[in-house]
């Protein structure tokens, strides 16, 4: 199929330089859309790869939350990047060292992939390999039933995650006046309202 | 969709052609629904609304589009030029590339995807970008505080919109848009929307989709991130001629396609609310083009509908719509989830469904 080779082609080089450019852009805003750019393409293999679940939720998790609260800090911090600079020398064996343990690691996969194939012991079939369930389900499948205490605790991870965030941020300020719809609503000339019967000469006593 | 019957080159070019009819269809049906926007608001303001242009004034969006496009392109000083242009373009192409999934009348869709719903939750999670980039490259401080309230609105609105949709997924049992739109063939209780044990939870998810739609394509009652009397014209303030028209048409095409969604996840679709068994005798195209207006019909419902809550609705208060959002519609959308899918569970135990 040449129509799919040349999407391939257009959307791994695209997702190559992309991955490129947020490193060397020299604006931070412009880091976090050459970023979606790449989230973007990789979606599109993805699709290519016959996941298209797994696209979809690239896009709207990574894409359409993750990378928006990316570009609101970068947009809102006011970054200097000479003084990021500074530490490039000191930070380099650190980096490079995870650099290389990510590199190994994806060799690894690439060298036992072609070896025995992507099939495990519970290998999703594939959408586009003739199996006639769609993505979705099948993922849901195994999901749901062999991972299903990984699946919880990766719930429960975030869940902790979520109310930690909540703890750390959550401030009781004593004094602030808030609006209570309910309370406006219900008001009625009865209850908003007293007749005071004011003598002349006397005026109200508070 | 045709599969391997053709070479890759002419599917390629039968794809694209799908892609301009769907395309052409939208823009004309936009510039009339804009004319009949226009309309719904005078009327309820007592205006004559357009009728200069063309008999009743029907080709005033067509005046207002050469008026847009042979204006100058005024870039601001300090402006990001790149990313000022890529936004409005973005916005335009993200809004018309959702039309994709949507199925018009039975295999009249241009990309039958079987995770057509997540691919639309996709694509408006993308649309915030257009706002936020172009609020942003403007280098402006109204541009700038107009996006980031649009941005933090329609992040907000779209997650009790995923549930409203996921309870509409649980009844299906698929996200495909035609299987969805299939499940509701037959009779009007068949809608998603008034099926009969599920009405008590689908009617009010309809209403709290079509609610959540107008905060998530900025419309009023919740047009905060354009808010004239605040924000001057929020994001698109320093925005003109072509690049503002994008913006615009962008984000009826946004409105038109909300429309759309709730005619196709509550109110059937293209099905007309009886069964179409009488159009077996008819020719197929015939029938598809009745079942198509059906549908065109549902859109333009919903579509005075927005007007209207445009027309009667004041503008709600920033802190009101994120208490809306977050504390009224995501607990209430968030209940109807757990009840739809115990129901679902339910009926399939007791043997129901």
């Amino acid at each position: 199929m040449a129509l799919q080779e040349i999407a391939f082609y257009v959307m791994a080089t695209v997702t190559v330089l992309a991955g490129l450019a947020v490193v060397f852009a020299r604006n931070p805003v412009h880091s976090v859309l050459f970023l979606i750019a790449a989230f973007f393409s990789a979606a599109g293999l993805f699709v290519l790869m016959g996941a298209e679940f797994l696209a979809m939720l690239l896009v709207v998790v990574y894409v359409g939350a993750v990378a928006v609260l990316f570009l609101f800090v970068v947009m809102m911090l006011d970054v200097d990047f000479t003084q990021l600079r500074e530490g490039f020398a000191r930070y380099l064996p650190i980096g490079g060292g995870v650099a290389g343990i990510l590199v190994l690691e994806m060799i690894m996969v690439a060298v036992t992939v072609a070896n025995q194939g992507a099939a495990g012991r519970n290998a999703v079939p594939n959408a586009s390999g003739g199996a006639d369930i769609p993505n979705a389900e099948a993922i849901g499948r195994v999901l749901y039933t062999d991972y299903v205490y990984f699946f919880q605790a990766a719930g429960l991870v975030l869940l902790v995650a979520m109310i930690g965030a909540i703890v750390l941020t959550l401030r009781h300020k004593p004094g602030v006046k808030r609006q209570n719809i309910m309370a406006q609503n219900a008001r009625t000339p009865a209850t908003g309202m007293t007749m005071v019967d004011i003598k002349p000469g006397e005026g109200i006593a508070e | 969709m045709p599969e391997q019957a053709f070479s890759p080159w002419v599917w390629f070019g039968l794809a694209v052609g799908q892609i301009a009819l769907v395309l052409i269809w939208l823009l004309l049906s936009l510039a009339f629904l804009l004319w009949g926007d226009r309309k719904v608001w005078a009327g309820v303001q007592m205006r004559k609304g357009p009728n200069v242009v063309g008999p009743f004034g029907l080709f005033q969006s067509f005046a207002d589009f050469l008026k847009f496009v042979l204006k100058e392109i005024v870039i601001p000083a300090g402006a990001d030029k790149t990313v000022f242009l890529l936004a409005p373009l973005l916005s335009f192409v993200l809004a018309f590339g959702a039309w994709a999934v949507i199925p018009l009348a039975p295999g009249w869709v241009v990309s039958d995807i079987n995770v057509g719903i997540l691919y639309l939750l996709a694509i408006s999670s993308l649309g915030v970008y257009g706002i936020i980039m172009g609020g942003w490259a403007s280098n402006s401080k109204y541009p700038f505080l107009g996006a980031l309230r649009s941005a933090a609105q329609m992040v907000s609105y779209e997650v009790s919109i995923g549930f409203v949709i996921i309870t509409v997924i649980l009844l299906a049992g698929t996200m495909n848009m035609t299987g969805i739109v299939e499940q509701q063939a037959g009779w009007i209780w068949n809608w998603y929307a008034f099926k009969l044990p599920t009405i008590v939870v689908m009617f009010p998810m309809m209403v709290i989709f079509f609610i959540s739609a107008l905060a998530e394509t900025n419309r009023p009652p919740f047009d905060l991130p354009e808010a004239e009397s605040e924000l001057v014209a929020g994001y698109q303030v320093e925005y003109s001629s072509t690049p503002y028209l994008l913006f615009m048409i962008g984000e009826y095409a946004n409105i038109v396609l909300m429309c759309a969604l709730i005619s196709l996840l509550f109110c059937g679709g293209w099905n007309p609310g009886f069964p179409v068994g009488f159009l077996d005798s008819w020719p197929s195209t015939a029938a598809s083009l009745f079942l198509f207006l059906v549908f065109f019909a549902k859109i333009i419902f919903w579509f005075f509908m927005v007007a209207m809550a445009k027309a009667i609705v004041p503008r709600y208060r920033y802190d009101q719509l994120m208490r809306l959002g977050w504390k009224v519609f995501l607990p209430i959308s968030l209940v109807a989830v757990v009840a739809i899918s115990g129901w679902q569970l339910f009926a399939k135990l007791k043997g129901w469904a």
